[in-house]
């Protein structure tokens, strides 16, 4: 089994505040692995970590058995490594269309035949060309996020790394957006890490799974086990507990 | 149920370069001080029905309505002076992206402070205090230390908190809350709804609740409208959207991810065009 993602003792830390203390996650090649957790625990900072975006100060990050060194990321970095950010709005530029930004990433990468690659991302994530020469600001929260995950996919990376991609679409859009992730995971032989605090879709999306509190790793499972209810922690009990949404009183 | 706030044939218009975007085609229903629930396709409209009755529009899109009215107060005729004066005080909006909404040039807790202390004559130091257990109440962690962050330094949840918090600070009549536990885990999200419930239930707050998640919304509103391409398409109990009728509703209940079910791929919607006439 070769692994595509090793994080060994990670450590990120912001002046006195650990976000990150000591973490681990090894994620096999073609593998889908969950992130689970408090909200704040640091899973977006573990994410951020690996695409050289958080202030490391200790342990090590292993991508495709290249040992990255601090937050330095070259170009081929980026061309199998790719990020949908939990705030699409921040991660998209305001003043480009949609056009624009899905054409920078090919052009850096010199990725030619941009006009049908563009117009079959869009087409994929449920984007009709109509939206094609929109600004950000002028779509729905849903169709932002969306754009982000048309921009991950176009360079056609190997790894993936999805911050909530879906947490912003109705359940109609969220499935087809995991069918097609599913889809291309399985024609490509991505690897996903994937952040998500919907029980049903990880497990429905993962493998396994780890379950964050505190800059800490608590609790490692495979979603069969979860699902079972074999459980080792308090913490996931109560998150499980949780999923079956609001009782009054 | 006396209504505080009725919507009779609201419409949104964007002119565009390419035509106009009509994402508000003729909503009506009346909120009485309870949890109404919204959830629709993405696109369908949602955000924008929240920003008309906030005022919140962008200028160059036009807003029409029959009847759009708060309290009394007709918001489609009221100078800009008045609008301003209901927001944030009587009427306020926890928005979609919080992260991008909030001040970046300001800590978290000064935006709170200063929200308050728009809205009501307190000493800076009684304000303080008050933002801090706002922030405590939304579950924060470590209020101190988050009163101090730049919005760019939370976490998607604890931007999400922080925009909750400054919008309940000031105690509003009616709350339109644009997906805004969204990003949180799972328990953090039943604390903070039951702080939304309990003003309801207590201080008689009305409650808009847009939200894409079905299990929540069946479990915590009264009553929920279903939304498609800038239209109501279905009005249901919330405790009877097992049994919806619209099949945009009812596809949406089946293609849920749901804990333990192997189902691969999902099963998508058939969008009839019918649907969006
Ligand atoms: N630039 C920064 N300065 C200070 N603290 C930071 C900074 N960036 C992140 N943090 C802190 O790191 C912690 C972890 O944040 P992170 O975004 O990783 O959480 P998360 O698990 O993704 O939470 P959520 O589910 O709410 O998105 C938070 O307490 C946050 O305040
Ligand atoms: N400035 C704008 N110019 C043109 N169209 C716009 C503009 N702002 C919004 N729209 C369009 O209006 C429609 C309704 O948007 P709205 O944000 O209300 O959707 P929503 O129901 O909240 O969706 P989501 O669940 O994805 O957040 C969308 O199709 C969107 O693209
Ligand atoms: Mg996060
Ligand atoms: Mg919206």
């Amino acid at each position: 089994m070769t692994t595509a993602v090793s994080v060994q003792n990670l450590t990120v830390a912001y002046e006195d505040f650990k976000a990150l203390d000591a973490v681990g996650v090894d994620v096999a090649a073609g593998e889908s692995f969950g992130l689970v957790g408090e909200s704040g625990s640091g899973k977006s900072t573990l994410l951020r970590a690996v695409a050289g975006l958080a202030p490391v100060t200790g342990g090590t990050i292993r991508v495709e058995n290249r040992q990255l060194q601090g937050a330095r990321r070259d170009k081929a970095f980026y061309r199998s490594v790719q990020m949908v950010f939990q705030d699409p709005y921040g991660s998209l530029h305001p003043r480009q269309t949609v056009d624009r930004q899905l054409l920078e990433p090919l052009a850096i990468h010199g990725v030619g035949d941009g006009e049908r690659r563009i117009l079959k991302a869009l087409d994929e994530v449920g984007l009709g060309s109509g939206f094609r020469f929109r600004y950000p600001h002028q779509l729905s929260g849903g169709q932002r996020q969306r754009i982000a995950i048309a921009r991950a996919l176009i360079l056609e990376p190997s790894i993936l790394l999805l911050d909530e991609p879906t947490s912003a679409l109705d359940a109609s859009v969220q499935a087809e957006v995991l069918n097609l992730l599913e889809q291309v995971r399985r024609d490509r032989k991505l690897t996903f890490i994937m952040v998500s605090h919907d029980l049903g879709v990880v497990t429905h999306m993962c493998d396994r799974l780890a379950v964050m509190r505190g800059g800490r790793v608590v609790e490692r499972l495979s979603s069969a086990d979860l699902v079972a209810g074999r459980i080792g922690e308090d913490y996931t009990r109560n998150l499980m507990v949780a999923s079956k949404g609001f009782r009054r009183g | 149920m006396s209504a505080l706030l009725t919507v009779n044939d609201l419409r949104v218009r964007f002119p565009t370069r390419t035509g106009v975007v009509e994402a508000v085609r003729g909503v009506s229903f009346t909120l009485g001080r309870e949890r109404l629930g919204i959830v629709g396709e993405s696109g369908s409209g949602k955000s924008q029905t929240g920003r008309a009755i906030m005022g919140l529009t962008p200028s160059h899109a036009e807003v029409t309505a029959k009847t759009l009215s708060f309290g009394g107060v007709d918001l489609i005729s009221a100078p800009p002076k008045v609008r301003r004066d209901l927001r944030g005080k009587r009427i306020a909006m926890i928005l979609q992206d919080p992260k991008y909404s909030l001040n970046p040039v300001m800590s978290i807790g000064r935006q709170i402070v200063e929200t308050l202390r728009r809205h009501e004559n307190v000493s800076r130091s009684e304000a303080r205090e008050r933002a801090l257990d706002m922030l405590a109440a939304v579950q924060i962690r470590d209020p101190a230390r988050v009163f101090d962050l730049y919005p760019h330094e939370v976490s998607g949840g604890m931007g999400q908190r922080a925009m909750i918090a400054m919008m309940l600070v000031a105690g509003p009549e009616l709350l339109i809350a644009d997906e805004p536990t969204s990003a949180l885990d799972v328990t953090v999200q039943l604390e903070v709804l039951s702080i939304l419930d309990k003003l309801v239930a207590d201080r008689g707050m009305g409650l808009i609740f847009v939200s894409h998640d079905l299990r929540l919304v069946s479990s915590f509103c009264d009553r929920v409208l279903v939304m498609y391409a800038g239209k109501i398409v279905e009005e249901i109990a919330a405790s009877d959207l097992a049994s919806a009728k619209h099949p945009y509703t009812q596809g949406l209940l089946n293609c849920m991810p749901v804990i333990g079910a192997d189902r691969h791929p999902l099963p998508v919607l058939d969008r009839k065009p019918e649907w969006a006439l």
